[in-house]
């Protein structure tokens, strides 16, 4: 693990010393209800609007930050880079491309950032999209790292927590972009033969190749209010078959209604939804005595204790019926 | 030419061509053309010519029968196989029933039902692809067209017996993968494979329909790219002209293609099977790593046996 990061809450108490990493002097208005922010006040608060509660984009680094809730944590394989099979270019190349996005993002390489983590004390494996780079698309370099994620968590015994943030498939690099989703999927099936969970956040837009990949196979997936969910998006949808589609057409809410997710979580409560079903799923491993044998001492239990304090008919009736059992 | 000349020299040509990348003759918009040629064999032609009797299954049981994919039992050879394809209609009327080859979440879990009874008959299961993508449009979005295509992909990848693909036609999006992971993947030789349609990216990258053209050069979506980069296997020949001009012969080299996949694929135990299907595409892809030195890894997938200078060596795993 190269890199540790102290997360925001370490710089609480003293937060004019220097601003939270990630943040530019300059601050943001909220586009829904015209509040201004410090930006530094923005990520202390997960980049949430505190009084419409809107939803700001977030880096990986913030998301993985936010879900950390004050703990440190480190990211692995930050040296993983695109190749670029195509030799891609459109308006402009893709190499070019990439490496405006690499400069933006604060280290980390690439449009996805792993890291190992505690949330609410519960160890994870996490791992969070950075939508600011070429859209959050999934290339090899996501595919690849998500695949490791879950290698990492399943050697460990951890749970994953995946946040997702992308418009789909990285177009650049062709169909070994579309490979990566059957890819992401191999990446479940490791946690699913190590009987480990993996939890699923969406967060705005999760569309395309990813929501029809890694984003739509969790055991658990929350998504953030007014997140886009959608294989087509609005556009492709709206240009292919002349339909005029509703305002709250594949949002977080919509698609709650829709069945498809389980529940709509605000990003400032995700530390403490994710951390709750850790804790129901974070049993003793291996202490489980066969069920038949759990099954025939727990009969014995009760009737031990429960049949002398029943009415006697009632009692003599259950052990007629129940052969040696009182 | 006697029936027996006209075999061997099909058998040459055959050869050659799977045993190394054919060559780009053509550009790739002329074969995007080719495979929207409106006579070019769709799944239901291929069906005819390969098996001796075909039961067509409906129905995902919940929703509804989506007529963008042909789903089935059919008689191939002396076995039996479970058939799952897309499929375009070839008049207006046709077209739009098929809803020009665009399934819904529905034709993907009609898929998933009878992989689900291909594997508890242990039937193979053979899957062709041939569309411009899953269909876009709000209800498809409403009953989960995103969830659809996602448990088609795990659900192929947890089969234990025999799957292949067969990009017989257009295989664009994820619309296409959704039935595309598999033991072996063959490609026609004018098909195409692709992340996008090549009007999509104009519109996306250039902004600009009209440079589908130049989209479809760059994307290179053509099967001699597709099996370079280790996404397809093999690339079946197509007679001259293209599959059109003559489907009886294109089915019949796809059949000998097939029936000996389907023999390799045979041989293997179920788990062997399942684990070598799940590690080719956990290896699937290309990327850098810094610290190894600038380009220095490179990672392809493995190939099958009969592997030749196409596939890379795997690059190290570091560990952080």
């Amino acid at each position: 693990m190269a890199r540790v990061h102290i997360s925001i809450d370490r710089l609480r108490g003293k937060p004019r010393d220097r601003p939270p990493r990630g943040v530019s002097g300059e601050g943001e208005t909220c586009p829904k209800c015209g509040t201004h922010f410090r930006a530094e006040e923005l990520v202390r608060n997960a980049r949430v609007c505190t009084s419409c509660s809107h939803h700001f984009a977030a880096t990986a680094r913030q998301r993985l930050d936010a879900l950390a809730d004050g703990g440190e944590w480190s990211e692995p394989w930050t040296d993983l880079r695109a190749g670029d099979p195509l030799r891609f270019s459109d308006l402009e190349s893709y190499t070019s491309r990439v490496a405006k996005a690499e400069a933006k993002t604060d280290g980390s390489g690439e449009a996805l950032s792993v890291a190992r983590l505690e949330i609410q004390g519960h160890p994870a494996i996490a791992a969070a999209m950075d939508f600011g780079f070429l859209g959050g698309s999934m290339g090899s370099v996501v595919g690849e790292k998500l695949a490791r994620a879950s290698e990492r968590a399943a050697e460990s015994g951890l749970p994953l927590v995946v946040i997702t943030a992308s418009g789909g498939a990285r177009m650049q690099e062709g169909i070994l972009a579309l490979m990566q989703m059957a890819r992401s999927v191999v990446a479940y099936e490791t946690m699913a033969d190590a009987h480990l969970p993996v939890i699923v956040v969406l967060g705005h837009p999760t569309t395309g190749g990813v929501w029809a990949s890694f984003a739509a196979l969790g055991d658990v997936t929350y998504a953030e209010p007014g997140a886009l969910i959608a294989f087509s998006g609005p556009r492709v949808i709206e240009q292919t078959t002349r339909e005029k589609l509703p305002d709250d057409f594949g949002r977080a809410e919509t698609q709650l209604a829709n069945g498809q997710i389980d529940a709509v979580v605000d990003r400032r409560e995700l530390p403490h939804r994710i951390g709750r079903v850790l804790a129901i799923l974070e049993r003793p491993r291996g202490l489980e005595a066969p069920p038949a044998f759990v099954w025939a001492q727990e009969r014995a239990q009760w009737a031990a204790q429960t049949l002398p304090t029943l009415p006697k008919r009632l009692a003599d009736r259950i052990r007629g019926d129940d052969g040696a059992q009182g | 030419m006697t029936a027996r000349r006209g075999r061997r020299f099909v058998r040459r040509l055959t050869d050659r061509i799977s045993s190394k990348p054919p060559e780009e003759e053509e550009t790739t918009w002329q074969t995007i053309q080719l495979v929207r040629h409106p006579e070019r064999p769709y799944t239901l032609d291929y069906i005819d010519r390969l098996f001796s009797d075909f039961e067509e299954l409906h129905g995902d049981r919940s929703h509804g029968d989506d007529a963008a994919i042909v789903a089935g039992i059919a008689r191939y050879g002396r076995g039996a196989v479970a058939v799952i394809g897309h499929q375009k209609g070839r008049d207006a009327q046709d077209r739009v029933f098929r809803n020009f080859g665009m399934p819904g979440p529905e034709g993907y879990r009609k898929g998933m039902r009878v992989m689900g009874i291909a594997e508890r008959l242990g039937l193979p299961v053979l899957t062709l692809i041939d569309t411009p993508g899953a269909f876009p449009g709000a209800e498809a979005e409403k009953r989960g067209q995103g969830v659809a295509i996602a448990a088609s992909m795990r659900t192929m990848l947890r089969l234990d017996v025999p799957v292949i693909a067969v990009v017989i036609g257009e295989g664009s999006s994820g619309g296409a993968l959704a039935l595309g992971v598999a033991d072996r993947v063959l490609m026609l030789e004018n098909a195409t494979y692709s992340v996008i349609s090549p009007e999509g990216a104009a519109a996306i990258l250039w902004r600009d329909a009209a440079k589908a053209p130049l989209a479809a050069a760059a994307f290179k979506p053509t099967a001699a790219n597709c099996y370079r980069w280790g996404v397809t296997d093999v690339v079946v020949p197509e007679p001259a002209g293209g599959a059109h001009a003559d489907p009886d012969e294109a089915a019949r080299l796809l059949d000998g293609y097939l029936h000996r996949s389907l023999r390799d694929l045979a041989a293997l135990e179920p788990a062997e099977r399942r684990r070598v299907r799940r590690e080719r595409y956990r290896r699937i892809g290309a990327h850098r790593e810094l610290a190894l030195g600038d380009g220095a890894t490179m990672i392809t997938p493995p190939r099958s046996s009969n592997s030749d200078g196409a596939t890379a060596e795997p690059a190290k795993e570091k560990t952080d």
